[in-house]
């Protein structure tokens, strides 16, 4: 009791609130320019977040995520874009409603809904994590091993339509991850002689790179023709919600559920729930043929889907330390450099951090609705912002920002190779997420891969010696193997 | 640009190769068979294999003689330059930060990217300058984030 009292007490906080509002309009103005991410606002906010204390920190990237992935809703109206990769499963749904006279309903649909989510998947996390975090406390080097193998094993198999691909990528991610000291014997690997690389490559250079700098670099040689606002008054978005809610309850409880099970599964976030959502609430519609037209059933689902993924990806990401999704890889980065290291034993030792984060989320999602009411009245203003300013200012940012984690023009320049590569490695097929997870997790593969081996004196047979990790063992071979054979078969009864 | 699978499969492959060569030069852990090689080892291995299928399915799958091709951006000299202006301003600044000074070489850079992406140069003299001051504020004087001074270190406050 004492503990939820403390986390209270630090997150009503007059300086805490203050962050989560501001960070709040950041995240909303962030994901309603298109071409600006969620993952992006997170990246861009680790060099303030880092000097502030854990809970402001985490309270900063919490809100402006949530918000984010409600007003990339707005473009995706207004505009026929989407703001953040989240939205686009639904866009031309929702740009088709306008068409039709309904933005209000489209909007309304989004920011309602995506509260709910929001808190469903706050609900799940609430529930889920202390009793994993229990369970996970049974865990040796054997169950780790196997735990994050599954996880990238997981990040392969949702997010590319190539396995092969984010196969490719995946190494590539492990490779990074070898470099330096860090690994279990303290032996220097593919360090060159350079006492920049012995710690290794910063992970916060590298994900700024990615996700924000890669996107910069999108617009730079973006060729698309502008799109054009659709200039209309916006009346209440609130009007019609309650019938929504009473005509598709199970629609925004299957929304809810998809979200936070694809979010909680590493490697996929919001914008993979949002698609894989909207296929659902298509195939179990009563009226599929009108899904295209500006039908509404679809956003209702898969806008609940976006944002309760993003509270279901912190579940991993507390219990083992494996993200849920590209903006809690960085979150990772940003609990370890705050000492708030993720595990089983972050919710023994100090568990009025884990209900003070329980409490950011259910609170970001409410202030969701005013907050996002705003949004959507200066939305014409938000959107007609000149991105040929914004863009190289954001560039500038990325580069200071970068700088200010270790005050070294070195780990500037690993921001702009991991931009550019990821960029490169995007337009020819080859998956980011998997990448992302490999340099994240690649330490703790590693090291308890190598424990393992240690103590099973190299016998292979070992991993599969206790009861858990051989459940997790064989789970992770079914991913292996499974969809292959899954897709001969089809192929066969298809001939 | 857009790559023949078959062109990232040799580079994969030669990196793999690279990598595998360079591990056999790590220390072996006496009375242990695991040592700081066989991670990344493994790794390579698991890239070379995935470089040989990816170079099998490139060049089954190559239409014509198509081994490199360009993307739309990069016929037209505006994206060229949008793009040659923001790699060039962030390795100028990596470069010369430290020495020239914060203050006078990231506004240089932000005017750059801005005339490139299209805006009018008065505009983008302003906003590069006010820009800079900005971020210059808030990370050196709010966040006390040592931007460096380069040759106006006598005038640093």
């Amino acid at each position: 009791m004492h503990d939820i009292a403390l986390a209270f007490q630090m997150v009503f906080d007059p300086y805490n609130l203050w962050v989560m509002f501001a960070a709040s309009l950041f995240g909303l103005f962030v994901g309603a320019v298109p071409g600006l991410t969620a993952t992006m606002a997170t990246a861009l906010l680790v060099p303030v977040t880092f000097f502030m204390a854990p809970i402001p920190a985490i309270a900063a990237i919490v809100s402006a995520t949530a918000m984010a992935i409600f007003a990339g809703d707005v473009p995706g109206c207004l505009l026929r874009m989407p703001g953040t990769p989240a939205s686009a499963a639904y866009t031309d749904e929702a740009y088709a409603m306008t068409r039709k006279g309904q933005t209000e309903l489209a909007l309304g649909a989004g920011l309602v809904f995506s509260a709910i989510g929001g808190l469903f998947g706050t609900a799940v996390l609430i529930v889920s994590a202390p009793a994993l975090a229990d369970f996970a406390l049974r865990f040796s080097s054997f169950e780790y091993f196997w735990l994050v193998l599954l996880g990238l094993s997981c990040a392969i198999v949702i997010t590319s339509e190539r396995p092969l691909k984010g196969m490719v990528s995946l190494m590539l991610g492990l490779l990074v991850a070898c470099v330096g000291l860090g690994n279990p014997a303290g032996f220097p690997r593919f360090t060159f002689g350079s006492t920049e690389l012995m710690g290794g490559i910063g992970l916060i250079p590298m994900m700024i790179g990615m996700f924000a700098v890669s996107e910069i670099i999108r617009y730079a040689v973006d060729t698309s023709p502008q799109m054009l606002i659709v200039d209309q008054p916006i009346g209440n978005v609130f009007t019609g919600m309650w019938t929504l809610t009473k005509r598709y309850p199970l629609q925004i409880f299957r929304g809810n559920v998809v979200g936070t099970l694809v979010g909680a599964l590493p490697g996929a976030g919001a914008d993979i729930a949002a698609w894989m959502s909207y296929a659902v609430s298509k195939k179990m519609s009563k009226e599929p043929e009108k899904f295209g037209t500006g039908h509404v059933e679809g956003i209702v689902e898969s806008g609940a889907a976006n944002n309760s993924a993003l509270a279901g990806a912190w579940i991993p990401a507390l219990v083992f330390g494996i993200p849920g999704d590209s903006i809690t890889a960085i979150v990772i980065g940003v609990l370890y450099m705050k000492n708030m290291n993720p595990g089983p034993t972050l919710f023994t030792q100090n568990p009025q951090n884990i209900y003070a984060v329980y409490l950011l989320f259910i609170i970001a999602n409410i202030i969701m609705i005013p907050l996002g009411l705003l949004c959507i009245k200066v939305a014409k203003r938000i959107l007609s912002v000149p991105r040929e300013i914004l863009m190289p200012i954001i560039l500038l940012f990325c580069i200071v920002g970068t700088f200010a984690i270790n005050n070294t023009p070195f780990d500037v320049g690993v921001m702009l190779i991991a931009g550019v590569v990821a960029y490169f490695l995007e337009q020819n097929g080859f998956p980011i997420a998997p990448a992302i997870l490999g340099v994240v997790l690649g330490g703790m593969l590693e090291e308890n891969f190598i424990t393992s081996m240690i103590k099973s004196d190299g016998s292979l047979l070992a991993f599969f010696g206790r009861p858990i990790a051989l459940t997790l063992g064989i789970l992770t071979l079914a991913a292996w193997f499974l969809p292959p054979v899954v897709r001969r078969l089809r192929t066969i009864a298809g001939a | 640009m857009k790559i023949n699978d078959a062109v990232f499969g040799v580079v994969l492959l030669a990196l793999g190769i690279a990598v595998l060569w360079h591990v056999q030069s790590f220390p072996k852990i006496p009375g242990q068979n695991v040592g700081p090689a066989l991670f990344p080892g493994s790794i390579a291995a698991g890239l070379i294999a995935c470089a040989l299928l990816l170079i099998v399915s490139g060049v089954r799958s190559r239409p014509g003689s198509f081994w490199f091709e360009g993307l739309p951006w990069m016929r037209s000299p505006r994206h060229v330059a949008a793009f040659a202006a923001l790699i060039l301003s962030t390795i100028a600044y990596i470069l010369f930060a430290t020495s020239v000074g914060f203050l006078i070489i990231a506004p240089i850079g932000l005017a750059a990217m801005l005339i490139a992406f299209g805006v009018r140069r008065g505009m983008a003299v302003v906003v590069a300058i006010v820009g800079t001051l900005v971020i210059w504020y808030a990370f050196y004087k709010l966040l006390r984030v040592p931007l460096p001074w380069g040759v106006l270190e006598r005038f640093a406050f």
